[in-house]
């Protein structure tokens, strides 16, 4: 139940600056906990002390931005891109 | 810039450009009140035509072209931005009867892309994923391609971005607060408001002390630039600041919708990450008389998370 999650130049020190990963998940949610266990430190960057994906986070199943979806618990399946969308920097 | 031989009337501006700076200057004491000698003063960038202090090195990148013959009516105007300076080229260009187009990551708020569009400028858009730093490189892929057609400011390595700022923003602060400023704070995006600006001040007043606010490495503060994880622009210059905080996105957010709902102020994603910095550095000097800039308002970012 692999999919792919692209990441962001930011967060690529975690994943040795690899721009797409294969990640297992039934849900976002799952997705980001098996992206933690590959990438130790990442998840703390998406996810607040509750436990949610940041509200400033911007999170895509394939197009769709999960907040129009069931957010974390948004299913997903093989094949599937998961794609996180950074902030627009500097000027 | 008037060729009338009429007098000019007082508060007329001949063309919208000549309305690009001598923003007000907003004391705030509703957050302070339990340190009666700090002063917290915003200057409100929001005032300039196009909506932010991009307008003001966006017309002297311009200006300075024109005066150096780079740029002439035959060029198309060329950048990469993450919104304010590409508003404050469009609307240059519209006033100045240049052709404008820009490179900005998908991911920018449709309010910017419907204002800079209003204006007449072209859009290209750029990998979201790749952020800003994406929007850079493939805006130097379209000038490699046809250098003849455009003229690039390049507002991340352009010394008339800084320079916009020492001749102008910083006497501004000297003047509106009669040399008593003590402690200058600014967002880092380009950098070039709080280089141009820290360094005229220092110039003024070597003991101004000059604080730069990043923010974290990922986060959700529209137009700033952490600089670790980005490019680095070649107008930065560390030797200027003598300080440097980290604002948290939550933070910033907070702060800008406190002064939007307990002042009146609707300020932009960036202004909140100025003001909890100045925050901090009154706790600190109880007697700083402190400025910081709020480089736009809240109004572009209806459709981002910080309203949502």
């Amino acid at each position: 139940m692999a999919v792919t999650v692209r990441i962001p130049t930011p967060l690529r020190r975690f994943t040795n600056d690899q721009s797409d990963v294969e990640i297992d998940g039934g849900t976002v949610g799952e997705v980001v906990d098996n992206l933690e266990a590959a990438y130790a430190g990442i998840k703390e960057k998406l996810v607040d002390e509750a436990g949610d994906i940041r509200r400033f986070v911007n999170v895509y199943v394939n197009d769709e931005d999960i907040r129009f979806l069931d957010g974390a618990q948004t299913p997903v399946k093989a094949g599937d891109s998961v794609t996180i969308v950074p902030a627009i920097a500097g000027g | 810039m008037s060729n009338s031989t009429a007098p000019a009337l007082a508060g007329v501006c001949p063309l919208i450009i000549s309305a690009i700076g001598q923003t007000p200057l907003l004391k705030i004491e509703r957050f302070t009140t339990h340190l009666p000698d700090v002063s917290i003063f915003a200057k409100m960038e929001m005032f300039n035509p196009g909506g932010s202090v991009k307008d003001r090195p966006a017309l002297q990148m311009i200006l300075d072209a024109e005066a150096s013959r780079e740029l002439t009516h035959d060029r198309i105007i060329l950048d990469s931005t993450s919104g304010n300076t590409g508003i404050a080229y469009a609307m240059i260009g519209a006033a100045m009867g240049y052709e404008v187009e820009l490179v900005m990551p998908e991911s920018v708020s449709v309010e910017r892309r419907h204002v800079i569009q209003a204006y007449g400028a072209r859009l290209v858009l750029s990998d979201p994923l790749e952020g800003s730093d994406g929007a850079i490189l493939k805006c130097r892929d379209i000038l490699a391609k046809n250098p003849d057609r455009y003229y690039k400011p390049d507002q991340y390595n352009n010394p008339s971005n800084p320079k916009a700022h020492e001749l102008h923003t910083a006497p501004e602060i000297w003047e509106q607060t009669e040399g008593r400023v003590t402690h200058f704070i600014a967002t880092l995006g380009t950098s070039g408001t709080l280089v141009g600006t820290g360094r005229r001040l220092k110039a003024f007043d070597p003991a101004v002390r000059v604080i730069a606010i990043e923010p974290p490495e990922f986060h959700g503060i529209e137009g700033l630039k952490n600089m670790d994880v980005s490019i680095v622009p070649g107008i930065y210059d560390d030797s200027v600041w003598d300080e440097k905080i980290q604002i948290e996105t939550e933070a910033s957010y907070e702060m800008a919708r406190r002064l939007t709902r307990e002042l009146g102020v609707m300020v932009g994603q960036s202004c909140g990450a100025a003001m909890a910095g100045a925050l901090q550095v009154a706790e600190r000097n109880p007697e700083a008389t402190i400025v910081t800039i709020f480089p736009d308002s809240g109004e572009k970012y209806m459709s981002t998370p910080l309203w949502q």
